[in-house]
């Protein structure tokens, strides 16, 4: 038990970091930009209407106040901090006064919901065939099915959310192309919206989970081959253990371990994935606001966005490391 | 050498097909060298123009001829790829080698930057960077980026060489024989490390690339600049698929899925190559 507590002290120790660096990293990159944010708001804000002078002096005061450029860089970083554990980071300029984080919780559930739902079936999906695969090697079915998956896993994210959205768009328009749920419904906990809802992740699930198919895929047949001829599976069957209790119990739990690490490992590519996708499917999570945010020039909106997804993929991890010792008896032992 | 390549192509039919298909888009990219018309000018030739004996693969709506203008996208996309792949091998070898020889709490300091990295989504990151940097991101600027990000994944791998070379009976000859420390990474251990840095380096280009697609599709680079990603975007802005130029869409996908595919082999064929075991069963040993 003591080797768990340890163990997870570590990991949360980690997850601690990768937040501190990662925010970190943000605030160098803003602060060492070339340009102002203040300037580069008064730009967009100036280009479209016709402020008087005094009006852009006194607007540049107040976004001087607001995003505390002009003091020195180490004050600026603390309050930066304290900005952050307050969950403030200031109003959202494209929905002024709306305050940035709120916009940014307002998409977190479709992100989540997308991310979770395709991770969790790609991680079944893959692992299974996969599996199967590195037992059962000659048959048909199984080398056919990693042909086609392991063909789509080096294709980006965004080709094959677009080839997916040519097809169902143009060719078979059946499934919903856009949006997170259909203009007719209200939003809610009724069937219909339920429905609504899933029906329209279909299509951006469905491209997550074919891009993450093949590595999982690729992975778990590698490994599975590997141990199939360890010495205690061919003494299970010789001693006549079921092919079912074989495969399930002595081989795919063992190869399980590795690819339990594994899914910590790719968590943040998955999320960019997710966000990108979002943004082919115009679903409206996190993704598509962190495109609307800079095409809008909404700074705040911009850090709130990477912050959360940093805090968020940091914490993902630590929750898929702590399963990591329930599968692995050696871990705990430890 | 030749002859590693002559048993790769004769029993390996992904490595020959992944040759054939990178092959291909090398000769095409490269074809660019040699381009007629500058691939930045717009209103070149007619617009709008389908497939035919003249204008191979067609003429966008902004006048352009797609042939020479994806000719000019591989050879920019792949050049980007190339670079962030040469420069973050370099900084996985570096770690990958000290942490695995030098142990101790090198090895741990190391393996903790590297844990967070590989846990950092680099796709805000990205985008953040194009938000302060904007127009002032070019290529190279993004290519440096993304080269700090590419590292983590291969430097564990090469870690994990590295650890088994390091009690290995002719490391420890040249260490008494008196080598530094840096003799021995680059002069013994390298090259034992280098099979994976090959294949690594396929899947860091097929990373790379396909960063650079997704944040040019969304406008984020510097989209005068002809990559795969701004002629996918310029092919977007100008709704292709909705008017009906669909050789614009469909014929870079064809050719992006077509390099990816052949990267991709490469990487898969050359990481099976690695492993003697499965090696020996390919041959029918």
């Amino acid at each position: 038990m003591q080797g768990y507590f340890y163990f997870v002290a570590k990991r949360a120790l980690l997850m601690l970091a990768v937040i501190f660096f990662g925010v970190s990293a943000m605030f160098l990159v803003t602060y060492l930009s070339p340009i102002d944010p203040v300037e580069q708001v008064l730009g967009r804000l100036s280009a479209r209407s016709n402020l008087s002078p005094e009006a852009i002096a006194s607007t540049r005061e107040a976004l001087t106040a607001m995003f505390g450029t002009g003091q020195p860089m180490l004050t600026q970083y603390f309050n930066f901090w304290t900005r952050l554990l307050q969950g403030d980071l200031g109003a959202s300029l494209m929905a002024f006064p709306t305050p940035a984080m709120e916009l940014v919780m307002r998409g977190m559930p479709w992100t989540l919901g997308l991310l979770l739902t395709s991770t969790v079936i790609t991680f079944i999906i893959g692992n299974l065939m996969g599996g199967l695969a590195g037992y059962f090697q000659n048959n048909r079915f199984f080398k056919a099915f990693g042909i086609v998956t392991m063909g789509l896993q080096p294709i980006p994210y965004y080709i094959v959310a677009f080839i997916i959205l040519i097809i169902f768009g143009f060719l078979w328009p059946v499934l919903p192309i856009s949006g997170g749920f259909g203009m007719d419904v209200r939003p809610g906990w009724t069937m219909p919206f339920i429905l609504s809802v899933l029906q329209h992740s279909l299509l951006p699930a469905l491209s997550l989970v074919l891009v993450g198919l093949g590595g999982w895929f690729i992975g778990m047949r590698a490994l599975v081959s590997n141990i199939v001829t360890e010495d205690y599976v061919t003494y299970a069957e010789l001693a006549g253990v079921k092919r079912d209790t074989i495969v399930g119990a002595y081989v795919m739990r063992n190869a399980l371990v590795p690819q339990v690490t594994a899914l910590a490992m790719v968590i943040g590519g998955v999320f960019s994935g997710t966000i990108i996708t979002e943004q082919v499917f115009n679903y409206p999570g996190m993704g598509s606001l962190l495109v609307d945010a800079v095409n809008a020039g909404d700074y705040s909106t911009v850090l709130a966005v990477c912050t959360v997804s940093i805090t968020a993929v940091a914490f993902a991890i630590f929750i898929v490391d702590l399963l990591h010792p329930l599968l692995d008896p050696r871990v705990r032992a430890e | 050498m030749f002859a590693v390549f002559r048993d790769l192509i004769r029993y390996n039919v992904e490595f020959a097909i992944g040759l054939v298909l990178v092959g291909i888009m090398v000769i095409f990219a490269s074809l660019s060298f040699f381009s007629p018309v500058d691939p930045s000018m717009i209103y070149m030739a007619i617009p709008d123009q389908p497939p035919s004996a003249q204008y191979w693969f067609g003429t966008n709506s902004r006048g352009q001829e797609l042939f020479w203008q994806l000719s000019a996208a591989f050879k920019n996309s792949l050049i980007f790829g190339i670079t962030v792949a040469v420069l973050s091998r370099i900084i996985s070898i570096t770690v990958g080698l000290a942490a695995g020889y030098l142990g101790g709490w090198v090895d741990r300091v190391l393996m903790f930057i590297n844990d967070i990295f590989v846990a950092v989504p680099i796709f805000p990151i990205l985008v953040l960077f194009y938000f302060v940097l904007r127009n002032n991101m070019d290529s190279f600027t993004m290519a440096l980026i993304l080269a700090c990000f590419g590292w983590p994944f291969d430097a564990r791998l090469i870690r994990s060489v590295a650890l088994g070379l390091k009690h290995r009976e002719f490391t420890r000859h040249a260490v008494f024989a008196g080598m530094s420390t840096r003799k021995v990474l680059l002069e013994e251990h390298l090259p034992y490390v280098m099979p994976i840095v090959f294949s690594t380096f396929m899947n860091n280009m097929l990373w790379s690339i396909g960063m650079e697609v997704t944040l040019a599709v969304l406008g984020f680079t510097n989209i005068n600049n002809p990559t795969i990603g701004t002629v996918l975007y310029w092919a977007n802005s100008h709704s292709a698929m909705v008017v009906g130029v669909w050789w614009w869409i469909v014929i870079p996908v064809i050719l992006i899925v077509m390099t990816f595919l052949g990267l991709f082999l490469l990487a898969v064929s050359m990481n099976e190559y690695i492993d003697p075991r499965s090696r020996l069963r390919r041959m029918g040993a």
